[in-house]
């Protein structure tokens, strides 16, 4: 009875899928190039954040096309829309990824200190985004609320990272550019967490109908 | 506050059951949709609010329905006088072969109304109110079925605002309207609850979502969810009625 609208859903449930896909593979790059300081995998990622650009402006229209045409309600209201403010935050996880990757390029090489817990970070903001995408492909209330919870797991090892840097400074006073780099490029990873708990509560507001803290 | 309430509402055309046990508050001064697929009951029920269902023979009635608080199914209840302060409009507009003006004047002289000055304002006033007086008032005296489809159904409004009547009960009344008449129509509608209870049957769900304050849906004479329209369209409760809104089944 609704095929056609059925299919143009599963279409962009796959577009979603597929641009998850891609700022998955965006923050591995930023995270392999931070960990081995090697900028010809860091530059790698300026064509990955233009197909990503791309890709949100896919979607978008693909979403007012559904609007303008199924004039959707409930469950279907709720995925388009849902769709669409999840774009926004899958774009600006793009960019910073792309941001990480091109501070990696000025360290010069220079590794990731072991001890930083900056890869720990990245691990951590990563899973965020694998998980707030499989919420969303699966449907999965309680992974998205663990993505939500584990926002906190990565604010705390930027905590750590930043007390890190403060000693290595006090340390080495003549890395303090360095210092600051290395914060820059935690405090992506942080935001990054926090787009990725956008996600994952769009996600419930698509199944649910309902906002985080809201009840019937 | 409910203008008009259905409690334990049953009804049966001959054997067979068009409305089952209808609970529903309807409240003042608001537009309520009533929405469903065909032979649900939605119009149905709409007619019981007026006693329209009375003119059928085989019709047996349970339960009942208030309005303004009196039983309008008790004994001795003035038909006629509940129809003046319920008035009604159809899917297909239906003037009165005759003139705008004596369309309009038709209710008022039928309540004794006869002074000119009277009728005259009331015609002015009940034009105006139904958004139609400036396309008209230069013509009161020609027919009105001379008037388009999306004029003819204002003026049946207008010839219903004419006795003053406190709701209004709408069955499809843009089904067979043109999309800028349909938008006048919802226009008109969204006016008219600062003063009326609009009560609208629609097969039309994104009008339901433009002009109602709720939503009741039906399905095979149950009254399956009520509530308000936003919430109804955005998350319903039940399975069903999101079935039926999303076109998965109907």
């Amino acid at each position: 009875m609704r095929n056609r609208f059925d299919e143009q859903l599963e279409l962009l449930n796959t577009e979603m899928i597929r641009m998850g896909a891609m700022c998955e593979e965006a923050i591995a790059i930023a995270s392999t190039a931070l960990v081995e300081g090697d900028t010809k995998t860091a530059a790698k990622i300026i064509p990955l954040d233009k197909e990503i650009d791309q890709k949100e402006r896919d979607i978008e229209n693909l979403c007012v096309k559904l609007l303008l045409q199924q004039q959707p309600v409930a469950r279907d209201l709720r995925q388009i829309s849902a769709a669409l403010k999840m774009i926004t935050d899958m774009e600006r996880i793009g960019d910073q990824a792309e941001d990480i990757a091109e501070i990696v390029t000025t360290l010069e090489g220079r590794m990731v200190p072991e001890h930083s817990h900056i890869r720990e970070m990245a691990k951590a903001a990563m899973k965020m985004v694998t998980d707030s995408v499989d919420a969303y492909v699966k449907h999965d209330i309680d992974l998205a609320e663990q993505v939500i919870a584990y926002d906190d797991v990565v604010d705390e090892y930027f905590e750590y990272v930043k007390s890190g840097l403060i000693e290595m400074i006090a340390k080495n006073p003549t890395d303090g550019e360095y210092a600051l780099d290395l914060l820059m490029i935690a405090k992506y990873f942080e935001r990054i967490g926090d787009h990725a708990t956008n996600i994952a509560e769009w996600v419930l507001y698509s199944i649910t109908g309902l906002h985080k803290g809201e009840t019937v | 506050m409910s203008i008009i309430s259905a409690k334990d509402l049953c009804l049966w055309y001959g054997e067979t059951q068009a409305l089952k046990n209808i609970n529903m508050e309807i409240p003042d001064k608001s537009i309520t949709a009533l929405i469903g697929p065909s032979g649900c009951g939605k119009s149905t029920f709409l007619k019981m609010i007026n006693r329209m269902n009375d003119l059928i023979p085989i019709v047996k009635i349970t339960g009942t329905v208030y309005y303004q608080g009196e039983d309008i199914y008790a004994p001795g209840v003035d038909v006629s006088e509940l129809r003046r302060q319920v008035g009604m409009i159809f899917q297909k507009p239906n003037p009165f072969p005759m003139s705008i003006y004596d369309n309009i004047a038709y209710g008022p002289r039928t309540h004794g109304i006869t002074s000119k000055v009277k009728l005259d304002n009331i015609v002015e006033r009940s034009l105006r109110d139904a958004a139609i007086w400036d396309e008209v008032k230069d013509r009161l005296k020609k027919n009105a079925l001379g008037l388009s489809g999306g004029q003819q159904q204002r003026l049946c409004i207008a010839r219903a605002l004419a006795i003053e009547p406190q709701a209004i009960l709408m069955d499809e009344p843009t089904s067979a309207l043109d999309p800028i008449s349909t938008s006048k129509i919802e226009d008109l509608a969204l006016s008219l609850k600062e003063k009326y209870t609009i009560i609208i049957v629609t097969h039309n769900m994104q009008q339901a979502v433009r002009i109602s304050d709720q939503t009741a849906f039906f399905l095979m004479g149950e009254l399956i969810e009520y509530g308000n329209t936003e919430r109804l369209f955005s998350h319903p409760k039940q399975k069903r009625t999101e079935d039926y809104i999303t076109g998965r089944f109907g």
